[in-house]
């Protein structure tokens, strides 16, 4: 589904990402984990097309396409999501209108017909409940006075809308209470398939523990220094980071 | 020929032609309207056609726009329109009593009787002047001849314009529409003099819409002096919708009595050149006043909004939210003088003037100025001019909508805080529609509008 190879980015002129490869298969889990600026962010932010972000090098295909060709739009209607770590707040852009576009846009791409008011507003409530998203919320402007855990909740219920082939969830479980990070768990799981591959991006173990990943990569200075399964976790859990960097000479 | 030697060739061109239609000007013009005349003429020689050298029209030139060899329509003529079909002209579901002013003179709906209230006058000026003159004692008391020449112009020329009265307690359940036509085969100067009188307790909307019939030059000079008495309210809607070679010079005055709530709306859709000065005196006690305006310029065009609050008796409110969006080459000037009085205590003034530039090339002028001479006061002012949330932009476009689009809904949230504070609903929805499309780059024109003209 998704290839990256010796993937290399900058922002400003400072390079991020130095080389970076990694396949991710129809249904499968990957966890990304590393410590602060070690360039998973960056990494989520080049496959959704950030334009802040330069690719100076490498290659990424997802369903056998190009992906850096492609518009942040155009990603998107393929199937990819970003899960925002932090999700913008748009004042006078109502969440409905926002929604609804969205879902219409995704709906044209794969040629189909577009949903009126009346169907949009049935499809989102069905969808409310995947991650007890409340009305009051949805009523609101585009995630304008949301509480961290809300806008989480809000991009989990995004996903839950759009169906996407592939989402990244940044940071996800960033500010986030353990009641939150169960509920918007739930949400990830229960969209889980066959054909749905999913890339967790996180700092802490924590996550892992509701969303258990088929892999565990860890990111330091820009690369992929480690893969294992989901026991990487909860080794670096216990060991911490010094590990790492102690590992790979610093 | 010098810059210099066009100036003075301007001022006395406009002095020869003061003098020789003197006679016309006060042929067949009532009393009130004529005993202003002169006086205003010499307040508008003295001051000059404005220039960025007058304080009050530091961001605007107006020397430009008096170039052109101008007819002036100083006589009503036979109505060239057919009227009954610019009557059609109307916002849906918005059921109005209309009334039309065509190159500045009034002409009253024959087609169509309205629901006016009895006691409620809507009419011309120049009749109302003859036949009411009490109604019009008040008549050039606002507007000063003295601080600026275009309302001295305009006191000079006033033949007609729409007259309104309101008498005490009569609450006008449906809008009073006027559309402001432009229109003739030449280029065409248009005076336009309004007076709208709600009594104590009385209450009104008025709706009204500039637009332009064809690709002449014209240079509009509108004054409107609006009297609300204790207890009224009033609802002011301007919609501005002419074309790139029309400069309209808008002026409005209003007298707050005690308690009388005035909302001033101006969406600037269209124009070459748009000057809004919006004067508000607040003179009696708890007496409020709102004004919105929103512009959106493109091309070359320039929009300059002129507002003064006086705050002259205490416990009074006044709000202003003024947004631009200015695309292309154009400009924006917005300039909001909150005056406090001595004595006017307890006054809440709050001014905020926000502006989005979609190119490197637009620019905008914001000048906040407060004279507060009372010491219990609040008064809050901000200004911002920025470019469109890059951070918002790329959340939009993460979720498949493309780069035009999510630019188009950001803008229209950056409108749609005015936009929310028209309460006449269905002029809510028309003016959504209107801003939408002129942000989609289409002619925002009222596309049921019987002419369909092609300015």
């Amino acid at each position: 589904m998704l290839k990256i190879k010796d993937l290399y980015a900058s922002v400003e002129g400072m390079e991020i990402l130095k080389g970076i490869n990694l396949e991710v298969k129809p249904g499968e889990v990957h966890a990304i984990m590393g410590p602060n600026g070690s360039g998973k962010s960056t990494l989520a932010n080049v496959l959704a097309g950030k334009e802040d972000y330069e690719v100076t090098n490498g290659e990424v295909i997802f369903e056998g396409e190009d992906l850096l060709e492609k518009s942040p739009e155009e990603r998107a209607k393929d199937g990819i999501f970003l899960s925002f770590q932090y999700p913008v707040e748009i004042p006078g852009v109502p969440m409905v209108n926002f929604l609804k576009t969205s879902v219409n846009e995704h709906r044209k791409h794969k040629g189909l017909k577009e949903l009126t008011a009346g169907e949009f507003l049935k499809l989102m409530r069905e969808k409310m409940d995947l991650v007890d998203m409340h009305t009051k919320l949805t009523n609101r402007m585009v995630n304008e006075g949301f509480s961290g855990g809300e806008k989480k909740k809000n991009e989990i219920f995004q996903m839950a809308l759009l169906e996407p082939k592939l989402a990244i969830l940044d940071e996800t479980d960033s500010g986030l209470d353990i009641d939150a990070l169960k509920t918007v768990a739930n949400g990830v799981n229960a969209l889980k398939s066959p054909e749905r591959s999913t890339i967790v991006v996180t700092h802490y173990q924590r996550l892992l523990d509701y969303i258990v990943p088929d892999y565990v990569h860890i990111l330091y200075q820009g690369k992929i220094v480690k893969t294992a399964g989901k026991e990487l976790a909860l080794q670096l859990e216990e060991k911490g980071y010094d590990w790492i960097k102690s590992e790979n000479g610093n | 020929m010098s810059v210099l030697v066009d100036k003075a060739d301007l001022s006395l061109k406009y002095t020869a032609h003061y003098n020789e239609v003197k006679d016309e000007l006060f042929a067949n013009s009532s009393d009130i309207l004529n005993a202003q005349r002169n006086k205003a003429f010499q307040n508008f020689v003295l001051q000059g056609i404005p220039t960025r050298r007058n304080e009050n029209y530091k961001y605007t030139n107006l020397n430009p726009a008096f170039m052109p060899d101008f007819k002036f329509i100083h006589t009503k003529e036979e109505k060239k329109a057919d009227l009954g079909e610019v009557f059609r002209c109307d916002v849906p579901q918005l059921n109005t009593n209309l009334a039309l002013v065509f190159n500045g003179w009034f002409y009253k709906n024959e087609t169509e009787k309205g629901d006016l209230p009895e006691g409620v006058i809507l009419d011309s000026l120049d009749s109302i002047s003859k036949e009411r003159p009490e109604l019009l004692e008040k008549y050039a008391s606002l507007a000063n001849v003295e601080e600026d020449p275009m309302v001295a112009l305009n006191t000079a020329f006033a033949k007609d314009g729409f007259f309104l009265y309101v008498p005490k307690n009569v609450v006008v359940e449906s809008p009073i529409q006027i559309i402001n036509l432009l229109q003739d085969k030449k280029d065409t100067f248009s005076t336009q003099r309004n007076f709208i009188l709600v009594e104590d307790g009385a209450k009104v909307q008025v709706l009204l819409c500039d637009h332009t019939l064809n690709l002449n030059q014209y240079l509009n000079n509108s004054v409107t002096e609006i009297f609300a008495g204790n207890n009224a309210e009033i609802e002011f809607y301007t919609l501005q919708n002419q074309h790139n070679k029309a400069t309209n010079i808008n002026s409005v005055f209003i007298d707050q009595q005690r308690d009388s709530r005035v909302t001033s709306h101006t969406a600037s859709l269209h124009g070459g050149l748009i000057r809004n000065n919006l004067q508000f005196a607040l003179n009696g006690e708890n007496a409020e006043a709102h004004m919105f305006g929103m512009a959106f310029m493109d091309k070359k065009q320039h929009v300059d909004n002129f507002t003064q609050v006086i705050h002259a008796a205490p416990h009074c409110e006044s709000n202003q939210i003024y947004k631009n969006v200015l695309d292309e080459k154009s400009t924006g000037a917005f300039s909001g003088r909150i005056h406090v009085v001595r004595d006017a205590q307890k006054t809440n003034a709050f001014q905020r003037n926000n502006n989005l530039l979609l190119t490197d090339e637009a620019t905008m002028q914001t000048k906040p100025q407060l004279i507060i001479d009372a010491d219990d006061v609040k008064c809050s002012h901000g200004a911002t001019v920025g470019q469109i949330d890059e951070e918002a932009l790329f959340y939009l476009r993460a979720r498949g909508i493309n780069e035009d689009q999510a630019r188009l809904m950001m803008m229209n949230a950056f409108a749609h805080e005015v936009v929310k504070e028209i309460k006449l609903e269905p002029l809510r929805d028309r003016i959504d529609e209107l801003v939408n499309k002129r942000l989609k780059g289409e002619v925002a024109r009222c596309h049921d509008c019987a002419y369909q003209c092609d300015c």
